[in-house]
């Protein structure tokens, strides 16, 4: 069944490899122009630029010198907050990154059981929180640390616990509430995508394929939408590992910067202490550098295991 | 015989029917899942609005209550107060707020879209690789790229104005990606007769296709509208005057539990815009999907 599904998506894609429809190569030019030179200036250039830096001290003020690999050096050996901010990187992205994304696809998949108002109302609610963007900081009256906070007073009310946590500063919890902060906001714009792709499904698949005998809706999920969706479950996965990596600034407004003890730290917060605030933009490159690398290590496997297990 | 022959004609029928339309145990398994995570999602949200309507005393009451007991508009006062002490008028960073989100969006959806149409509609070598580059560009987020930003930033003299907000937005990838999948749902068919009716690249975009593609760039309005209007402080602008009402926002909540009633209220007011623009922008999806089923 799936391969028949492949071959009617071939089928598609060779309707679009007709002539050229194009009456001048200029015009390719000036619709690409404006994007193109930004998109280099402010996306390529950095990139490359902190690729360029990474391999010298650079303080914003005199010249960049050339000090090789050091920077690199230092990073593993000389630097305990690159390491730990390494870690709660990690972490955060293999706790967050998978769950936010089944979660993601999982509630679009739900949602589109349900008559087209009530999906709308749904849609909204799921994708609020990323919606109001920097309301997550209601989260530290929840958390906050004294008996005033909303949840050490329910917990000391139930007796479950009889002193306050300091949730947002005990090294303990700090990774935890982060976490469950991050899941919070994680129905971004990986989840609209899939409400969008699973809306626009063809309605016939799933009849034939109950005609096929396809029994329960597990199945069809597994045999008829998952297949169909590769397109947006890539697409998905490339904005999830993109956040992941980024989480920083929600652990910065939660729990303070730096963090107690540099317990919620992370690569993108310790990039912003060293470039940011103590202006070794050198090494700040070099670990923003290391960053990438990470991430398209990891954008290269998913892709690879998505593209051949669908 | 014929009684029969109804009653198998009706179970064929209820069994196709339930192949298609579900079990029940799973329909309330469905329901409980959605009902947790729907409270899990806005009851924190529903606290905030809450929050902002709570006079100080509530604020600061213990136990801690979650329903405003006397609702007050002191916090919204108390809000302009503050932003008044540095020296900004409330209204000010709220214009900036608005004039970069408003232009940016608008500036995003006209660029992005202008290259989407040959990544989409053109076949070479060159346009394969540029699109495998604006996929892989997706991942670097300007967070993770703020620090060489910086740098070329202030190289370039942008620091402390509008530009410095908008243009990483401009140049990220993700939108010319949305618009360009969307763009592949057009037929070549109706471009071919566009041109042998004597239409030129030009006017092909802009009175065939940017009309056909409208849910994308209803989309991609949520989407770009958001990530500006939520732009808090991005360091390349120190310059209170020219700080969006987001990293307002950020430094009075910053200010700790003592500003917690004003900070919730800045957090409310800055709620309401990308709301009102995903109630706007979505519903124009819909209803644009349902009229010209272009996907279909």
């Amino acid at each position: 069944m799936k391969k028949q599904l492949a071959e009617n998506e071939y089928s598609h894609k060779q309707a679009y490899k007709r002539k050229n429809i194009w009456s001048r190569n200029i015009s390719t030019l000036v619709f690409m122009a404006p994007f193109t030179i930004l998109f280099v200036l402010f996306t390529i250039l950095p990139i490359l630029s902190a690729i360029g830096l990474s391999f010298t001290y650079f303080n914003m003020v005199e010249a960049p010198s050339f000090i090789g690999l050091d920077n690199y050096i230092r990073m593993f050996f000389d630097d305990d907050v690159f390491l730990i901010s390494l870690r709660n990187t990690a972490i955060f992205a293999i706790i967050t990154g998978p769950i936010s994304y089944i979660i993601s696809f999982m509630t679009a998949w739900l949602i589109n059981e349900f008559r087209r108002s009530v999906r709308t109302v749904l849609t909204l609610i799921f994708y609020l929180p990323s919606l109001a963007g920097n309301v997550y900081f209601v989260w530290t009256y929840i958390f906050s640390g004294d008996s005033y906070g909303f949840l050490n007073s329910v917990l000391i009310r139930t007796g479950i616990i009889s002193d306050p946590i300091l949730w947002l500063t005990d090294t303990k919890y700090m990774m935890g509430v982060v976490i469950t902060v991050i899941l919070w906001l994680s129905m971004g714009t990986g989840f609209l995508s899939f409400v969008a792709g699973l809306q626009s499904m063809d309605r016939s698949l799933y009849e034939a394929a109950a005609v096929d005998g396809i029994k329960n809706r597990f199945a069809e999920l597994w045999y008829v939408t998952l297949p169909q969706m590769v397109p947006q479950l890539l697409f998905g996965a490339v904005i999830t590992i993109s956040t992941s990596f980024a989480i920083g600034y929600e652990s910065m407004n939660l729990t303070g910067f730096p963090s107690t003890d540099y317990a919620a730290h992370t690569l993108v917060l310790h990039i912003l202490d060293i470039g940011g605030v103590r202006f070794e933009m050198g090494y700040a490159s070099a670990v923003a550098v290391f960053l990438f690398a990470l991430m398209l290590l990891l954008w290269n496997v998913i892709n690879k295991t998505l593209s051949k297990w669908l | 015989m014929n009684t029969a022959n109804i009653d198998v004609v009706k179970l064929k029928g209820y069994k196709k029917k339930k192949v298609l339309n579900r079990s029940i145990g799973g329909t309330i398994f469905i329901f409980l899942i959605l009902i947790t995570l729907g409270a899990f999602m806005l009851l924190p949200i529903v606290y905030a609005i809450v929050t902002a309507f709570k006079p100080v005393n509530e604020i600061f009451i213990y136990p801690p209550k979650f329903w405003v007991q006397n609702p007050t508009i002191a916090n919204f006062i108390a809000m302009i107060e503050i932003t008044q002490e540095t020296w900004v008028p409330f209204e000010r960073s709220l214009f900036n707020s608005v004039f970069v989100s408003v232009a940016g969006t608008a500036l995003y959806i006209i660029i992005a879209s202008m290259a989407a149409f040959p990544l989409a509609k053109k076949k070479n070598k060159f346009i394969a690789i540029y699109y495998q580059v604006v996929v892989l560009a997706i991942l670097f987020r300007p967070e993770v790229t703020r620090t060489p930003l910086y740098i070329i930033m202030s190289g370039m003299g942008l620091l402390n104005s509008y530009l410095s907000i908008i243009l990483p937005i401009l140049a990220g990838s993700f939108g010319v990606f949305l618009m360009r999948q969307f763009m592949l749902t057009i037929p070549d068919e109706i471009l071919e007769a566009a041109k042998v009716d004597g239409a030129n690249d030009y006017m092909v975009f802009f009175r065939l296709v940017m009309p056909l593609v409208k849910p994308a760039w209803m989309t991609l309005t949520i989407f770009t509208f958001n990530s500006l209007w939520n732009t808090g402080d991005t360091q390349y602008i120190y310059n209170e005057e020219m700080k969006t009402l987001t990293a307002v926002l950020q430094s009075i909540s910053s200010a700790g539990i003592a500003r917690a009633g004003a900070g919730a209220a800045v957090a409310l007011i800055l709620m309401i815009p990308p709301i009102v623009v995903f109630i706007i922008s979505q519903s124009s999806v819909m209803e644009t999907m349902s009229h010209t089923g272009i996907k279909g």
